[in-house]
């Protein structure tokens, strides 16, 4: 975290009018938004509305036709690969079904960057890859394959691995997809534990309405000294930092808080959230 | 009027495309051997895998590749009563020729394929991708390493199939033709020129930097999920079987008129 360029009042995430085609297809139109500080931007939208490339454009993956993409008050649109690297480093994403290398066991899987990076030694490394697999509690699992996973240890395992140098910015690539409800409340909660505890400033994408209200409504925080995941209906003040981001055909169709989507007029956002 | 129709005209377009970006993969891996780091485990893994793995296969081919030119060419050599040439004849041969190009054949079927379907398989489950995203040049990481044991492992498999073949030719020159061992062992090393060793080592390194090129780079232009691996993989045997047949035919005359 101790980056001398790093500025408390800029975005941690902006995009400006970004256009990005497939061959002919127009797959994000003038597409933009900010990501504040700490803040979670959930982006909903059916499949192929361009959520994914949104994500693959944060972390430089993919480069827009036109527009700017601001990370941490640096446009990387523009970057060559080897400046992207650097960008990469403060941020962790973690891709659909995990993304695991298969070839290496979970403890090598989350120590990756430690390794490519050459600076610690094992034991420190050891002990990182502990703690960060205690953090989705995953501790039992560090000497696993990837194919001994089930598909949510792979979820936890994939968020373990993009946690490794405490990145400032994560991103989600639906991560509950195709995971049963129990399973999808536990990654929502590790969401929440890394927007509210450690204030990372994130985008997820899903298209599980489920995920969207658990997030917006749910906070973790203190209470009569023992944390806990609390909600407004508990009678608390809610904090959640928490926005929406819709999705139709590459266009935003709504950009707002979670009650504002709901008293939304507009069909096909009403049709997505009946 | 226009000399090639717009389907001809595209086509040529893409292959210059593919050629190009063949080209810069094959460069880029090359240049990356001075950029740090070097990946050493993984060039050592893949030096195993190349190497060693395919050490069995090479011996086979190489044995009954000599035996095979042992039996056809003393036929037509004992109608000229030269049948005591039959060991230079398979040696030479063997190291100017069927040496480096079968051993490429095989490497290219056995380890080309690999290379393809790996690198496509982590490409389609975003492997690739993962590996981008935590900083790592995938170039570096997996085309280099496999780029530089090829090109190291391939000479050293050619040697062996040579050695082999000669050996197989042995056996059947003395069990099967009753040509004296030492004739034969004498005629096959005697006769083998500067020229001759030249152009049998000059040829596998290319041959090695070609499969595994071709193989990385079919593998990461994979597309269309578990049906595109394997069409990858095809792709990636056959192509650089025809660069190996192709690009042996130009160094041969290039060492010709030079050696």
């Amino acid at each position: 975290m101790g980056d001398s360029n790093w500025d408390p009042l800029s975005p941690a995430i902006e995009l400006k009018n970004v256009v990005k085609y497939y061959d002919d297809a127009l797959i994000l139109n003038n597409v933009s938004f900010t990501v504040r500080r700490g803040e979670t931007k959930i982006i909903l939208g059916g499949s192929g509305s361009g959520k994914s490339t949104i994500l693959k454009l944060i972390i430089g993956l993919e480069k827009p036709d036109e527009g700017e993409i601001w990370i941490d008050g640096e446009e990387i649109s523009r970057f060559r690969e080897s400046d992207l690297m650097r960008v990469r480093q403060k941020i962790g994403m973690v891709f659909q079904e995990g993304a695991l290398f298969d070839s290496l066991s979970v403890a090598d899987n989350v120590a990756y960057r430690l390794h490519e990076q050459g600076e610690l030694d094992e034991e420190e490394i050891l002990a990182v890859v502990a703690k960060t697999l205690g953090f989705v509690d995953l501790e039992d699992a560090i000497e696993k394959m990837p194919s001994e996973l089930s598909g949510g240890m792979r979820r936890r395992a994939a968020i373990a691995r993009a946690l490794v140098g405490s990145p400032r910015i994560m991103l989600y690539d639906e991560p509950t997809a195709g995971l049963d409800p129990l399973t999808a409340r536990t990654i929502n909660e590790l969401v929440i534990k890394l927007r509210d505890l450690e204030g990372v400033s994130s985008v997820f994408v899903t298209h599980r309405l489920k995920d969207v209200f658990s997030m917006a409504n749910q906070y973790l925080g203190h209470q009569d000294g023992v944390l806990r995941y609390m909600t407004e209906e508990e009678g608390n003040l809610c904090l959640v930092n928490t926005r929406l981001l819709m999705l139709r055909d590459g266009s935003i169709i709504f950009d707002g808080f979670d009650e504002e989507i709901r008293q939304s007029q507009d069909e096909y956002i009403q049709k997505f959230l009946a | 009027m226009d000399i090639l129709s717009g389907r001809q005209a595209s086509l040529l377009q893409e292959t210059a495309l593919e050629v190009q970006n063949l080209t810069i993969l094959g460069l880029r891996s090359l240049l990356n051997l001075f950029r740090r780091p070097l990946y050493l485990r993984e060039t050592f893994e893949q030096m195993d895998t190349i190497g060693v793995g395919s050490l069995v296969i090479t011996m086979l081919t190489g044995f009954f590749t000599g035996a095979v030119l042992a039996l056809q060419t003393s036929k037509t050599l004992s109608s000229f009563g030269a049948v005591g040439y039959t060991g230079q004849l398979v040696s030479v041969t063997l190291v100017r020729e069927l040496g480096p190009v079968l051993t490429a054949i095989v490497v290219a079927g056995r380890v080309g394929s690999g290379i393809a379907s790996e690198l496509g398989s982590m490409l389609v489950s975003e492997q690739i991708n993962a590996m981008r995203a935590l900083g790592t040049d995938p170039s570096k990481k997996l085309v280099t390493p496999r780029v530089l044991a090829s090109i190291t492992m391939v000479p050293v498999l050619t040697i062996i199939c040579d050695l082999v073949g000669v050996l197989g030719g042995f056996f059947v020159a003395y069990f099967l033709l009753g040509i004296s061992p030492v004739l034969y062992l004498t005629s096959a090393y005697d006769r083998l020129t500067y020229s001759d060793l030249v152009q049998g080592l000059i040829k596998p390194p290319i041959f090695g930097f070609i499969i595994a090129v071709v193989g990385c780079y079919c593998g990461l232009r994979t597309y269309g999920g578990t049906q595109g691996v394997g069409r990858s993989t095809t792709q990636s045997v056959v192509t650089s079987m025809i660069l190996v047949f192709v690009s042996d035919f130009f160094i041969t005359r290039l060492l010709l008129a030079f050696i």
